[in-house]
C-alpha cells in the first residue's frame, strides 16, 4: 500500500473515488485535489482550526487526519453551509454582526459554530466559548463571533 | 511530509505481526493529533504506519463486566467524556478527557493515544493513576496487563516493547465509596497543554490518593494512607506536611516555554489542596444524595 491508495468518501453530499497519496492530508486532498480552498490551511499543528472540517457529523483539524483516514466517511466542508445560493442562517448572522474580517478563520469558525449548534441549539456564551476554543482569529473578533452565534442560536437571523 | 507504507489491518494478529517484523520503523497511527504533526515537522521518520482504527478487539467502545470497565484503545477524548459509565465511577477521567485540547482534537485524540504519546502534560494520565487502571498490552507472546503505574518511563517512553501495541485500558469500579477531582493550570483558559495537571481521590476509609503531572519526566502517583488529607477537619499545617513528602517528586523542567519551575511548583500547592477539597465535598455530597 505504498504511495498511492484509492479512496471513497462524500463530501457535501458528492460522492468521490480518488487515489491519494498516503502522506497526504485530508486538507491537501481537499484543496488541491477537489479544489474545496475554502478549507484554510494555516497552523498545522491543530491550534489554530483554520482547516476545520466536519467527519461524520464531527468537527476535526484536517491537517491532522491523513486522506486515507477518510476513507467510507461522510464530510462537510465550508462549501456545504449555503444551499440554493442562499447563505445559512449562521453564515449570514456572521455578515450582519461584522463577526468576519479579515476572513481567513471564517470556514472554520463557521464549522465549529455549526457542528456546535448542531448539538446544542440553545448554547449560553460559556458554551459558544468552549465549543469554539479551537478557532483562532487573529483579527480578534472573538466577541463579534460569539455575538453571530448567539444571535441564530436565538432566531433573530432567518 | 515524508512518505511512508500504510496499513490497515482489519486484526489484531495482524498489526502485531507487523509491529514485530518492523520493530521501532513502525508506528501505531490511532487519532493522529499527535503522530500526524511529528510526521509532518520530520520528528517521527517511520518506514511504516499501521492504522489501527478498523481492529475489533481496539474498537472505541466502553463495557463494564465484573467490576471492570474496560476502554477500547481508539475511544475519543469527546466520548470519554460523556460516557456514562466513565461518568458515574470515573468521573475525574470525565473531567480530564473533557479539557484535553479542543473540540476538534477531541473528537480525534484516543485515550491510548495519550498515554503511549507518554507526555508529561497528559491530562488522561493522573486520573487513570488515581484510578488503578492497567493497560492491556498484545504482542507477539499474547496479550499482558501493565499497571498503568508501570507504564510511564519518561516523555515520549512507556514499558511498552516496540513490537507491542495498547488493546484497551481496564479500570477495576472502587468498592467502597470514592470520590475525585481533576484540575489544571494552562497559560490560557480553551485549548492549551497544562502547566500542571493533577488528580486527586478520597475514600470513605479515609485513603487519599493523587497523581500529578507536567513537573516532571513522567507524571507521579502518590497515596496518604494517614487519613489527615482526606480529614475535612484536619489543621492546614498537617496537611502541608503530607503535601510537601507527596510532592517530593516533582522535578519540573528549566527548559519547558509553558511555566517555569518555581512557578509550576506553587502552583502544584496550590492545585493539590484544591483537588483533596473537591474531592472531600463530593464525598460528602455523594453521602447525602444516599441519605
Amino acid at each position: 500500500m505504498e504511495d498511492g491508495l484509492s479512496i471513497q468518501f462524500t463530501v457535501n453530499g458528492r460522492s468521490h473515488t480518488l487515489k491519494v497519496a498516503v502522506h497526504h492530508t485530508l486538507l491537501d486532498v481537499l484543496r488541491d485535489d477537489l479544489g474545496l480552498t475554502g478549507t484554510k490551511e494555516c497552523c498545522l499543528v491543530g491550534e489554530c482550526g483554520a482547516c476545520t472540517v466536519m467527519v461524520n457529523g464531527r468537527i476535526v483539524d484536517s491537517c491532522l487526519m491523513l486522506a486515507v483516514e477518510a476513507d467510507g466517511t461522510e464530510i462537510r466542508t465550508v462549501e456545504g453551509l449555503a444551499s440554493d445560493r442562499r447563505l445559512s442562517p449562521l453564515q449570514q448572522a456572521f455578515l450582519d454582526r461584522g463577526a468576519v474580517q479579515c476572513g481567513f478563520c471564517t470556514p472554520g469558525q463557521l464549522m465549529a459554530a455549526h457542528a456546535l449548534l448542531s448539538a446544542n441549539s440553545h448554547p449560553n456564551l460559556g458554551d459558544v466559548q468552549e465549543g469554539l476554543a479551537g478557532n483562532l482569529c487573529r483579527c480578534g473578533c472573538y466577541l463579534q463571533i460569539a455575538d453571530a452565534v448567539l444571535s441564530v442560536a436565538e432566531g433573530e437571523v432567518r | 511530509m515524508q512518505t511512508f507504507v500504510y496499513e490497515r489491518p482489519t486484526t489484531l494478529a495482524e498489526a502485531v505481526a507487523l509491529l514485530d517484523t518492523h520493530g521501532s520503523d513502525a508506528r501505531v497511527l490511532a487519532g493522529g493529533t499527535d503522530l500526524v504533526i511529528r510526521l509532518r515537522d520530520g520528528s517521527a521518520r517511520p518506514a511504516i504506519v499501521i492504522d489501527v482504527k478498523r481492529i475489533p478487539e481496539m474498537c472505541p467502545t466502553i463495557r463494564e463486566r465484573d467490576g471492570i470497565v474496560t476502554i477500547g484503545a481508539t475511544t475519543v477524548m469527546t466520548d470519554l467524556a460523556a460516557n456514562e459509565t466513565v461518568r458515574r465511577h470515573f468521573g475525574a477521567l470525565a473531567e480530564a478527557a473533557a479539557v484535553v485540547g479542543s473540540v476538534q482534537i477531541r473528537n480525534r485524540a484516543t485515550v491510548a493515544g495519550n498515554i503511549c504519546n507518554a507526555s508529561p502534560a497528559a491530562d488522561t494520565a493522573p486520573p487513570l493513576l488515581v484510578y488503578g487502571a492497567v493497560v492491556v498490552a498484545a504482542g507477539p507472546g499474547g496479550t499482558r496487563r501493565i499497571p498503568m503505574d508501570d507504564f510511564f518511563v519518561r516523555s515520549g517512553v512507556t514499558t511498552l516493547a516496540p513490537s507491542e501495541l495498547v488493546v484497551a485500558i481496564e479500570i477495576p469500579v472502587p468498592v467502597g465509596r470514592t470520590r475525585a477531582a481533576h484540575v489544571r493550570r494552562t497559560r490560557r483558559r480553551g485549548h492549551d497543554l497544562a502547566s500542571v495537571t493533577l488528580c486527586c481521590s478520597v475514600d470513605e476509609k479515609g485513603l487519599t490518593r493523587l497523581a500529578y503531572g507536567s513537573v516532571g519526566p513522567r507524571p507521579v502517583l502518590v497515596t496518604d494512607e494517614s487519613g489527615v488529607l482526606a480529614d475535612p477537619a484536619a489543621p492546614d499545617e498537617a496537611k502541608a506536611a503530607i503535601f510537601e513528602r507527596m510532592f517530593a517528586g516533582a522535578s519540573p523542567s528549566k527548559r519547558s516555554m509553558r511555566a517555569g519551575p518555581e512557578y509550576r511548583l506553587a502552583m502544584l500547592r496550590v492545585l493539590g489542596s484544591r483537588a483533596v477539597r473537591a474531592a472531600i465535598e463530593r464525598l460528602a455530597e455523594s453521602r447525602q444524595v444516599e441519605a
